[in-house]
């Protein structure tokens, strides 16, 4: 499965990977970062990710960084 | 390797300044037409390939400063010359050096001012010098020769002090000197030995992981004032050890006159006709006009004597006297703006007047 | 498990001091990507503009001078001259080639010198507040054309890309943006080749690209890419502008 991992401390909350993202895995958090800021988080509990790493690729911050778990290295 | 008997060729003035450079090292030149230094800015067009280095005929003289910059950031010893409007253009760079604390050297072959002026020779820029010109705390070392030789000379110690203490240093001349033509040696007369010139603040690219920054922009809490203190002790040991001027008679003259560049040379004639005749006349002529000479001004104000300040201007290094004297002694001023240069019977004319 | 997209390495961990949603962010990670793919950490300097920009050397492990306002490409010039082999960059807003420093770009670009010019175009002065930019669109409200920009007071956008193109020292111009993933890529690619060129002597190389700025544009950070989509692309089109 593909793991989109968010660096929250970077996030300023602009939403462009929620926009972005083609199957809509990237949901508004309640979660505040240590800026206060209201972060965003990964859900993709029916593993659903294609990787297409847009959402990494619109993030102003470089906050998001993209794994997949079932390659063996 | 000085020689013993090295050679002298008659040479203008502006070309000598090229020469110097050259000899000091500098590879880098942009500047821009003016008069009265163009002979300057073609002999670097002819030289700096000759040399290995790089001559730019810059778009503005705003552009030629901020090459000197981008040069200078590299570590390369850079110049750039003009005439007083050019060196107005230049003032924002100026700054901009100063606070990166990035060497260089800047021509200014002064004439008539203020706005388009003329091209005759003027000390007018003496106050946009060493009063800063630009915005902010800063200093520029000036120095004022006052022959051909001297352009050299100086020329040459400004690449040494440039690098020395990280600042920009203002050749301060005028279109006079710069369009005579004198026998000149050229060997430097002062050397100056530098105390470090690998120049490891240079950006030449990240090798090392840590990456160089150059900047004057400093936003963090207290951080540009911690900077300002910084440069003000690179200031105080320039103050301490480049004053630069030279005495005549001081041990007995009862009137000092206090000149730079041209006007000094026109003292001087004045002062040894004075002198046959018997009257005790002196002079003190600042080579560097920031660090200016304050100390020995201050020493013979308190001899019981008069100051003459005598310059090509409406009265900008007088105010500087004035501070060295502190109300100890009467300076008095004698002054010929708009181009014009003093004859040696005005300045007599003058003196006779005052003792 | 492999990581299929991680941060590149000549980024710092700083966090930007930036919007949220401003097209810095992008372009100064396209920019680390790019330098590291071509491996030329080592030799690269880049010059820092006046504008919201300023702080790029805290977000880049490069080699960096901050220039005056308007002044990278003359500094550039000083660079590149006394150092042919490294690459020297400029990175600049639309005030800051295109306003004050109209005419060291110019004559830059004229002369061909051999440097990469990273143009981000968003329309306004971000830093001191929203004022009008000369790449501001007719109609367009900021702060200094609180009625929008009028042709007859305030002249028309000017088409610095377009101008620059017809000089013969300028090899390769071309306009993109970073309103969509695809055009995020095709800025990549745009990006390496203006640095390709300058690697192969090229001459002079820009990459024009339209940014977002949410704070000064009114609109939230999608908006304001749906507005470089919609609306601004149609003033500034996309594309490849000069490639000799």
């Amino acid at each position: 499965m593909i793991e989109v991992k968010i660096d929250i401390e970077k996030c300023k909350g602009c939403k462009l990977c929620i926009y972005y993202c083609p199957k809509k895995l990237i949901k508004e958090s309640k979660k505040l970062n240590k800026r206060g800021i209201y972060v965003v988080e990964f859900d993709d509990s029916k593993n659903e990710c294609l990787g297409c790493r847009q959402c990494a690729i619109m993030c102003p911050e470089s906050a998001i960084e993209i794994i997949d778990n079932e390659i063996k290295e | 390797m000085k020689k013993d008997n090295p050679e002298k060729i008659l040479m203008v003035g502006n070309e000598v300044i090229g020469e110097a450079a050259v000899s000091a090292g500098c590879r880098f030149y942009a500047g821009y037409p003016i008069t009265p230094q163009n002979e300057l800015t073609a002999y670097m067009s002819k030289r700096m390939p000759e040399v290995g280095g790089v001559f730019i005929q810059a778009e503005s003289e705003l552009a030629a400063i901020n090459m000197v910059f981008g040069a200078s950031c590299v570590g390369e010893r850079a110049m750039t010359s003009s005439s007083s409007p050019g060196i107005s253009l230049k003032q924002e760079g100026i700054s901009y050096l100063a606070g990166c604390q990035l060497p260089a050297v800047i021509v200014n072959m002064t004439r008539g001012g203020p706005g388009l002026g003329n091209i005759a020779p003027a000390q007018s820029d003496y106050f946009q010098a060493t009063r800063g010109g630009g915005h902010g705390d800063y200093r520029t070392v000036v120095l004022a020769p006052n022959s051909v030789q001297e352009l050299f000379d100086l020329t040459y110690l400004a690449f040494g002090l440039a690098d020395e203490y990280r600042v920009p240093v203002i050749i301060l001349g005028d279109g006079a000197l710069g369009q005579m033509a004198e026998p000149v040696e050229l060997e430097p007369h002062i050397r100056y030995k530098l105390t470090n010139n690998k120049k490891d603040w240079a950006l030449r690219g990240n090798k090392t992981g840590k990456h160089k920054i150059i900047r004057s922009l400093l936003l963090g809490k207290g951080a540009l004032e911690r900077h300002n203190r910084r440069l003000e002790e690179v200031y105080n040991k320039i103050k301490d050890k480049e004053v630069r001027f030279e005495g005549f008679y001081l041990d007995d003259a009862k009137l000092i006159l206090v000149a730079f560049g041209t006007s000094s040379r026109i003292c001087k004639k004045a002062m040894e006709v004075l002198r046959s005749e018997g009257e005790k006349i002196g002079m003190i002529r600042p080579i560097t006009l920031w660090p200016f000479p304050y100390d020995i001004i201050n020493k013979k104000a308190e001899d019981n004597v008069k100051f003459l300040t005598v310059e090509m201007n409406m009265g900008q290094m007088v105010e500087d006297v004035r501070l060295a004297v502190e109300g100890k002694a009467p300076v008095h001023f004698y002054g010929r703006p708009g181009g014009e240069i003093p004859t040696e019977k005005e300045i007599i004319e003058q003196i006779r007047g005052i003792i | 498990m492999k990581k299929i997209y991680t941060k590149s390495k000549i980024l710092t961990d700083t966090p930007t001091h930036y919007c949220p949603g401003c097209g810095h962010g992008i372009v100064h990670r396209l920019v680390a990507e790019v330098i590291e793919e071509l491996d030329i950490q080592e030799k690269t300097i880049a010059i820092a503009p006046v504008g919201c920009a300023v702080l790029a050397y805290d977000y880049w492990k490069i080699d960096t001078a901050e220039a005056a306002h308007g002044r990278p490409c003359a500094v550039a010039t000083g660079m590149k001259r006394m150092l042919p082999d490294s690459i020297i960059f400029t990175y600049q807003g639309d005030g800051d080639l295109a306003a004050i420093g109209t005419a060291e770009t110019i004559h830059a670009a004229n002369r061909g010198e051999n440097i990469t010019v990273i143009f981000v175009n968003n329309g306004v002065y971000g830093m001191t507040g929203g004022q009008m930019a000369p790449t501001t669109l007719l109609g367009q409200k900021t702060a200094t054309t609180p009625k929008g920009r009028s042709k007859s007071r305030e002249g028309y956008p000017l088409k610095i890309s377009e101008m620059l193109a017809i000089l013969d020292g300028v090899c390769y111009i071309e306009r993109t943006a970073v309103s969509s993933p695809s055009n995020v890529i095709r800025t990549k690619k745009a990006i390496k080749k203006a640095f390709q060129n300058q690697i192969d002597k090229k001459g002079f190389s820009m990459v024009e690209i339209l940014s977002p700025c949410p704070t000064y544009w009114g609109l939230s950070p999608q908006e304001a890419m749906e507005r470089i989509e919609k609306v601004v692309v149609k003033n500034w089109p996309l594309g490849v502008i000069k490639d000799v």
